[in-house]
């Protein structure tokens, strides 16, 4: 942008017009409505292109309320409310920023703007940790869903593959930082360094993540178990349970073995199916729980595109917060930023119940 | 407005006080937490109902004032608040649809696995 500097700004502000007042505005405050009615109409659009997949969980959610309990087994519930609640103080850290910049404070505003993207790139670190757990256990959308059973020992290929992209970003932006210190360009320095800052919140989140999987996995075992083993909604989906009803009642969640010993039984019947049936309980999830993860992988992953797009919006906002532009008059791009940050935090709050408290 | 302790802000300037922002991120902490609890306990039919209320709740508040809709003016807010009747309305006819629909619907998928659609019903066939 041409009027980075902000010298020049305060040239321009003696001899011209406004910089920050686009020649067919009226005034700053005719600006910034336009502004805003244009993002409320864009944020009405966000809404209406998510409310297609919420048409699709509700359809799927009415018809087979049954798949539905099944799967959320899968979900880490508090994971999910730990990266809400990350998500909400990001929103705050937001709220805040557009209140600096409506007080002219560019570097509170800063400050409050690098903690929002911080906070985004925790919960796609965590968000990558929960997703590469799933496919470490086969747990894809349905035409791949090919669930079995097995812990897989230490850091999943899968969170490696993905963490490959912001591995890259951090060493560039890192390097570019220091670029830009050596040749005296500060505000860059300072740009490339917030944005490393950023993506390192990205590593804190997998971390973060990696760490509340180990501390709860006796609590994980227990609820794969849980599955595995809890007769009742199963058998009611599965003819093949039947003969097995009353041994399974006797021994409902009493030890992981139960799964086990039925696994062999089970393969007599149904050696078609072989290569996923670990037990009886994973046969009707074969096909049908797929299709909840289908429903799960879009919204969520539709989720994480407006986070990333999100960042790199906020990363535009620190910019101009470094290049001092914010003033209690121009503040409008702040403002519109915030908003359709809190629409993705807005999303997920409806995205939380919906998917991991299916009770 | 309150909180606008500047003298040169402009009318449309209107920075929302910071402790109400503060409780406001309390506020739903407090709801996540709420809702979380709330799903631990058995509920029956009310579960759903009661996570809705609270993220619908959540959503206010976020609405009033994280996006300032409170102090924003009324035309934003009929237009933001009018997608909801759209979604709704996106929801609700096509639910009534495949209501009208159900039998069919039931049967063509399962039509390859007879026994899980009849089970639910009759477990022993």
């Amino acid at each position: 942008m041409a009027v980075a500097d902000p010298d020049n700004i305060l040239e321009h502000d003696d001899h011209h017009h406004d910089p920050f007042i686009a020649h067919h505005f009226e005034s700053a405050e005719q600006q910034f409505d336009s502004g805003k009615l244009g993002i409320w109409i864009f944020l009405v659009t966000e809404v209406l292109f998510f409310s297609g997949l919420f048409v699709a969980y509700t359809l799927y959610r009415i018809h087979h309320p049954e798949i539905f309990q099944q799967a959320h087994h899968f979900l880490d519930k508090n994971l999910g409310a730990m990266n809400t609640i990350v998500l909400l103080f990001s929103s705050l850290t937001m709220a805040l920023g557009v209140h600096a910049a409506q007080n002219g404070d560019n570097k509170k505003c800063g400050i409050y703007t690098l903690i929002t993207m911080v906070c985004a790139a925790m919960f796609l670190g965590v968000k990558a940790v929960e997703y590469s757990h799933k496919w470490d256990l086969g747990i894809f959308v349905r035409s791949t869903f090919d669930y079995a059973e097995h812990h897989p020992e230490g850091i999943s290929p899968y969170l490696i593959k993905l963490s490959v992209i912001p591995a890259l970003l951090l060493v560039g932006f890192i390097g570019a930082s220091v670029f830009s210190k050596m040749t005296e360009k500060d505000l860059l320095a300072k740009f490339f360094g917030g944005m490393a800052v950023t993506v390192g919140g990205y590593f804190l989140g997998a971390l973060v993540g990696l760490g509340f999987m180990a501390l709860t996995a006796g609590g994980d075992a227990h609820a794969s178990h849980e599955v595995a083993a809890s007769p009742l909604v199963l058998q009611a989906m599965s003819i093949d349970e039947d003969e097995k009803h009353d041994e399974h009642s006797h021994e409902e969640g009493d030890h992981d073995h139960a799964g086990d010993d039925h696994a062999h039984d089970d393969h007599s019947h149904d050696g078609d199916h072989g290569h996923a049936a670990h037990g009886a309980a994973k046969e009707p999830m074969h096909r049908d729980v797929g299709t909840f993860f289908s429903i799960y992988y879009c919204m969520t992953g539709l989720h994480a595109i407006h986070i990333i797009a999100g960042i790199i919006a906020l990363a535009w906002v620190f910019w101009r917060c470094l290049a001092l532009h914010w003033r209690p008059d121009y503040f409008g791009p702040v403002d519109y930023v915030g908003l359709y940050w809190h629409l993705v935090d807005l999303i997920w709050i409806y995205l939380f119940p919906l998917l991991y408290l299916i009770d | 407005m309150a909180g606008s302790n500047h003298s040169d802000h402009p009318p449309f300037n209107h920075p929302a006080p910071l402790p109400l922002l503060i409780g406001v991120f309390l506020a739903l902490v407090f709801l996540t937490i709420l809702t979380l609890v709330t799903s631990n306990i058995e509920l029956a039919q009310f579960a759903f109902a009661i996570a809705m209320l609270i993220a619908t709740a959540k959503a206010a508040l976020v609405c009033a004032f994280f996006m300032h809709m409170f102090w924003d003016k009324g035309f934003n807010i009929l237009f933001f608040l009018s997608s909801t009747l759209f979604v709704s309305l996106f929801i609700g006819v096509t639910l009534l649809d495949t209501g009208a629909y159900k039998e069919s619907i039931d049967v063509f998928p399962r039509a390859a696995e007879p026994a899980k659609a009849a089970a639910p019903e009759s477990p022993a066939e």
